[in-house]
């Protein structure tokens, strides 16, 4: 599903942020990407989205190589690709029902089709009933909930959390992981950065570890128990 | 694009606009007051070209024959005169008894009794005329020396001081209209400009999370764009209505109350005035908030 090799990215001072990363996620993996603030964790997330463009090296994601895709080319892309966030960017001008719907039109998709997939994608996240309320009137927990869901209705191959649980107490950020689960198990393959030890350590998936933009250590069934 | 997709970007257009509705009233009230400026400026600037024209038109050459000019002759330099069609608007012939008329009209208009003693020696026996009238007092100069070089014109009376301040005139209020006009638009330009990227700043947020979740560059333009096309319009039609009655009114209070200009002054319709001014309004006003939406939107739109 991801493939980087020898991919680096330096911005205009300092060190590079990420230094020399090669990698391989298959289809239907849940990875974990763990390090402190600075490890290159979200210059990663955005290399892969193709936000911003590698200094050296190549990066393929969903058999698309992204160094020779055209500016053009990036909507239709990315539209493989589910995405949440810390502070979960939600549109807070309107209701839950249009902020699913929002994803769907973007991507043109077929109103009679959006009728039936947004309750679906809300009652997946078991805030089906929610739909008239406004994000400002919900908990963290439920709104990171319908930002998930918002990133599942258009069915993505893949989906990358980045700090999804950030901002959450720990008993949302647990069901918050149980929803990434689930959806890993549905096929979908879930690539969570975040720095909370707990779960990483609770979950036993597969653990990459960044450390000034290198990768330290890249183990299955890990948790952060294995830092050095 | 789809027809869905598309009514969905009008949907969104409309809304954005109640969403935003402080910037929205902004764009629009800028909107209105450079219409509105235009217009009455246009209102202004038409009506003095037309008061211009009108006095350009009351500017005659009067040509007068040398003594003994036969019928024949003077028929011959009236064609002639006439077949200038391109400075001469209106040739008229005052024979000698008609000029006298019209002398008496003007000096003996109170004692008529006066004038009566020389019916049957017309003291202005020579003084039969054409008045002509033109096109373009700008070329009258050329004209009256053609007209001098004809055989059995005695002399040709002009003033050529009107003619030169009216052409200047005319000439100072086109570059002048001209000057207004480019400013105004500047003007409108940059204030639509500043407030739709101050739109675009409120909505980052928005415009991100579409490009993330895989907009096109289009999809996420259209609304804005509309937005944009709705303000124009309704920042254009809004004060170019509320003109027409204000003209109508003031039209018709000068008329009333300063009654002694109307022999100088004549307003043009409504109607004229509007049949320009409605359709280059809009214009002007759809194509602002068309371009200052799509242009600013892009500069805005690398995500």
């Amino acid at each position: 599903m991801i493939r980087m090799e020898h991919v680096s990215k330096a911005y205009t001072t300092g060190n590079p942020a990420v230094n020399d990363i090669t990698l391989e996620i298959n289809q239907g993996e849940f990875v974990f990407i763990i390090g402190n603030s600075g490890a290159g964790k979200t210059t990663l997330f955005k290399l892969l989205l193709k936000e911003l463009e590698p200094t050296s090296g190549t990066i393929t994601v969903a058999g698309q190589d992204l160094g020779a895709m055209k500016r053009r080319e990036i909507p239709k892309f990315r539209r493989n690709i589910g995405c949440v966030f810390q502070d979960f960017r939600l549109l807070q001008d309107r209701n839950l029902y249009d902020n699913i719907a929002f994803a769907q039109y973007v991507i043109e998709e077929n109103p009679r089709v959006i009728k039936r997939a947004v309750p679906a994608a809300l009652a997946s996240v078991g805030l089906a009933e929610k739909y008239k309320a406004l994000p400002s009137e919900l908990s963290g927990g439920e709104q990171q909930r319908v930002a998930l869901a918002r990133a599942l209705v258009n069915k993505p191959q893949l989906l990358m959390a980045d700090e999804p649980t950030g901002n959450l107490d720990p008993q949302n950020a647990w069901e918050i992981m149980k929803l990434l689960e689930k959806i890993n198990e549905d096929g979908t393959t879930v690539l969570v950065v975040t720095h909370n030890r707990e779960i990483v350590d609770a979950m036993k998936k597969r653990v990459i570890m960044l450390e000034e933009g290198k990768i330290v250590s890249d183990v299955s069934e890990g948790g952060y128990s294995h830092e050095a | 694009m789809k027809l869905s997709a598309f009514m969905y970007s009008v949907r969104q257009g409309l809304k954005n606009i109640w969403r935003n509705k402080i910037f929205s009233l902004a764009s629009v009230a800028t909107m209105i007051c450079c219409i509105m400026m235009f217009g009455i400026f246009y209102a202004i600037v038409a009506n003095m070209n037309h008061v211009v024209q009108e006095a350009e038109q009351g500017v005659a050459v009067v040509v007068y024959f040398d003594e003994g000019t036969t019928e024949e002759q003077v028929a011959a330099i009236g064609d002639q005169i006439r077949a200038k069609t391109d400075i001469v608007s209106e040739v008229e012939y005052v024979s000698a008894e008609e000029a006298w008329i019209e002398f008496v009209g003007d000096y003996f208009k109170d004692n008529p009794e006066l004038a009566s003693g020389f019916e049957q020696d017309n003291p202005l026996a020579n003084s039969n005329h054409y008045s002509i009238y033109l096109n373009d007092v700008a070329k009258q100069d050329e004209l009256v020396k053609e007209i001098e070089q004809m055989e059995g014109v005695q002399r040709v009376d002009s003033n050529q001081m009107v003619a030169d301040v009216l052409s200047d005139f005319n000439a100072v209020l086109g570059y002048f209209s001209m000057g207004i006009v480019v400013l105004l638009l500047a003007v409108a330009v940059f204030l639509i400009s500043n407030t739709v990227a101050v739109g675009i700043s409120v909505r980052k947020n928005e415009i991100s999370i579409m490009k993330l979740i895989g907009a096109t560059d289009f999809f996420v333009r259209a609304p804005f764009v509309i937005e944009g096309v709705v303000i124009g319009l309704v920042g254009s039609l809004l004060p170019i209505t509320i003109l027409y009655f204000i003209y109508k009114q003031v039209v018709q209070f000068v008329e009333m109350r300063f009654g002694f200009l109307t022999g100088i002054i004549s307003f043009l319709p409504a109607g004229q005035i509007f049949g320009v001014l409605l359709p280059v309004g809009l214009l002007i006003g759809i194509g602002i908030g068309f371009l200052g939406s799509f242009l600013t939107i892009r500069k805005h739109l690398r995500v």
